[in-house]
């Protein structure tokens, strides 16, 4: 029991006749990284807010470190770290002053406040613009400011809403190496974004939701395997014979395959012995391919199948 | 970057069970979470100068408009005029003010910074109280601006000094009380534009359907019954031209404290629960 971070049993939030969220059950174990994966509105940040304390559920009930939500409120929150989807620091005021703020309402004594403060911005690389105002700030350095004030109490549990939205490539393997570093020190972080390679560079563990039902809890290679061991991508010469060829494919394999704006066949195999099977029946009615790749599926790939909507393919 | 997020010093993070944990924040945790956020909103207000206008330039125009326009019809001079008009701009300066922190709250609640302050385990009332608290310093910035500016136009109470000094404090109190009533309003409606109206239409018939600006007597029967009966802002501006003329306080200083008992009493529990309900 205690060893785990997270329990959550069949989380309900509505909001008017929308169920955001419709029964999440949840077990993340203690110093692990825990995604959340979702496109936008499948109840992402929903569940976060009903995990820390900032909403109530309307149905079902979630611990954390064995501690109820809703009963032992501010225990809770005397364990938790939340960097929210939008920077929740004041514009107005420097990092220090952010910081100070947080840190004395964390309990610290204004020396302590002042020390613990002084070592974060060190740690994130922020000391020089300690005293700048968070006007002069970059996109980067605010994300780092954000999760250093949700540092603070060195919390035991951190959630992470989209941590990573917004930041160029070389800041985003930045903050993974941070959300990394997090766990080694005994942590645990529960991360949610949309994009499917970060969950599979991070995460110990991932939650697939898709309006607001969890649609598959496993490990990235688990959740890869469920659905094919590999992943077969045609390309065909003419646009016309596309959907023909996608029949043909889904008769065989019986499953779903996706279909890229750029006519690009894509379905998950089991059995690659199959594949002889694809290429003679596509040669039988003539359809000609320009190029054939079996590969790894993508976790994009996972999602689809999983969900047998594109709405991440077409958002990106 | 030099490795910048890499955490480099191992901070070991205590485990959630090996933590002694406290399910109530203690009474004195909620005042020192009070006075952060009292601090944090007058570093607000210093980083943005602006703010405090309605205290300072406000309450200038104000005096200088209302006394050369109403001074000779109202009083025959202007000299006659001031101690009736700077009490009025005082409390109406008050209560613009009162207007502009509920707008703030409101504004904050709409942020994303909250979220972080519902997630840490402070008292959930202190942002509120911080910044009611916070507040009581702009109600004497005031209260000296506005008494430096009539003693630059020849105003000189006659009660002297001390009754200057106690009627500002006697106003703040009041518009202190005032205040949880415009917050209340505020943290009711659904904008922070409808909540910078509804201000507005609180201040106005408190402040014009009073004796703050001209004598009652002078009103139409209804609105003369209103400004001597029942409106507080009357028994205050009452009260305070008292103390600075005779150094004295009566009936109407005590009923003008009641009454805003009374609103303390109404508002304080309702703004605490809308407040903690959206919140």
């Amino acid at each position: 029991m205690t060893n785990l971070a997270i329990q959550a049993n069949g989380l309900v939030k509505t909001f008017g006749n929308n169920r955001a969220v419709d029964g999440v059950d949840l077990k993340i174990p203690t110093g692990s990284i825990c995604g959340v994966l979702g496109p936008n509105g499948a109840g992402k940040t929903t569940t976060i807010n009903m995990l820390a304390t900032l909403s109530k559920p309307d149905a079902g009930s979630a611990k954390i470190f064995g501690y109820d939500v809703m009963k032992e409120t501010q225990k809770v929150r005397q364990l938790i770290g939340l960097t929210g989807q939008f920077a929740s620091i004041d514009e107005t005021l420097t990092a220090m002053e952010n910081l100070m703020i947080f840190g004395r309402l964390h309990g610290y004594s204004r020396k302590d406040a002042k020390r613990k403060a002084n070592e974060l911005l060190e740690e994130f690389a922020l000391t020089e613009a300690a005293n700048k105002a968070l006007s002069q700030f970059s996109g980067g350095m605010r994300r780092r400011l954000d999760l250093a004030a949700s540092l603070l109490s060195n919390p035991p549990l951190i959630f992470l809403d989209e941590p990573t939205t917004g930041l160029d490539p070389r800041t985003r393997t930045q903050m993974w190496s941070t959300i990394r570093n997090l766990v080694k020190n005994g942590s645990t972080v529960m991360l949610t974004t949309q994009y499917l390679d970060e969950a599979d560079q991070l995460a110990d563990s991932i939650v697939v939701i898709d309006k607001g039902r969890v649609v598959a809890n496993d490990t990235p290679d688990g959740l890869k395997k469920s659905v094919g061991e590999t992943s077969l991508q045609i390309t065909v010469k003419s646009a016309d014979s596309v959907l023909d060829a996608a029949q043909i494919i889904e008769r065989i394999l019986k499953t779903k395959v996706q279909i890229s704006e750029s006519s690009e066949l894509t379905a998950p195999m089991n059995n690659t012995n199959k594949l002889t099977d694809i290429l003679t029946a596509l040669k039988e009615v003539g359809i000609t391919l320009t190029n054939v790749n079996l590969r790894q599926p993508t976790l994009d790939e996972v999602f689809f199948a999983l969900t047998g909507n594109t709405e991440v393919k077409e958002e990106n | 970057m030099n490795n910048a997020l890499a955490l480099d010093k191992n901070i070991a993070i205590t485990p959630a069970s090996e933590r002694e944990l406290k399910n109530r924040v203690s009474v004195w945790t909620a005042i020192q979470n009070t006075f952060t956020f009292a601090h944090r909103t007058l570093l607000k207000s210093i980083r943005n100068p602006e703010s405090f206008m309605d205290v300072t330039i406000m309450p200038i125009m104000f005096t200088l408009v209302f006394t050369f326009l109403f001074g000779g019809s109202v009083s025959g001079s202007i000299a006659n005029y001031l101690p009736i008009i700077i009490p009025g701009i005082l409390i109406q300066t008050l209560m613009t003010s009162c207007g502009a922190v509920g707008v703030q709250m409101r504004e904050d609640m709409d942020k994303s910074i909250t979220n972080r302050f519902k997630s840490m385990p402070i008292a959930r009332v202190a942002p509120l109280a911080g910044a009611l608290l916070a507040d009581i310093l702009r109600f004497i910035v005031a209260g000296i601006v506005i008494f430096t500016m009539g003693a630059v136009m020849g105003y000189k109470p006659e009660a002297g000094i001390l009754a200057v000094v106690a009627s500002i404090l006697f106003m703040t109190l009041i518009a202190w009380g005032l205040s949880w009533m415009f917050t209340f309003t505020a943290l009711s409606v659904r904008s922070s534009t409808a909540a910078s109206t509804t201000g507005m239409l609180i201040m106005f018939p408190l402040c014009f359907m009073s004796n703050a600006f001209v004598p009652s007597d002078a009103l139409p029967s209804a609105l003369r019954f209103f400004a001597e009966h029942i409106n507080p802002v009357s028994k205050a501006v009452a009260a305070v031209r008292q103390i600075l003329s005779d150094g004295t306080v009566g009936t109407d200083f005590w009923m003008a404290i009641v009454s805003v008992i009374v609103l303390l009493i109404i508002f304080v529990p309702l703004t605490l629960k809308v407040y903690t309900k959206k919140g």
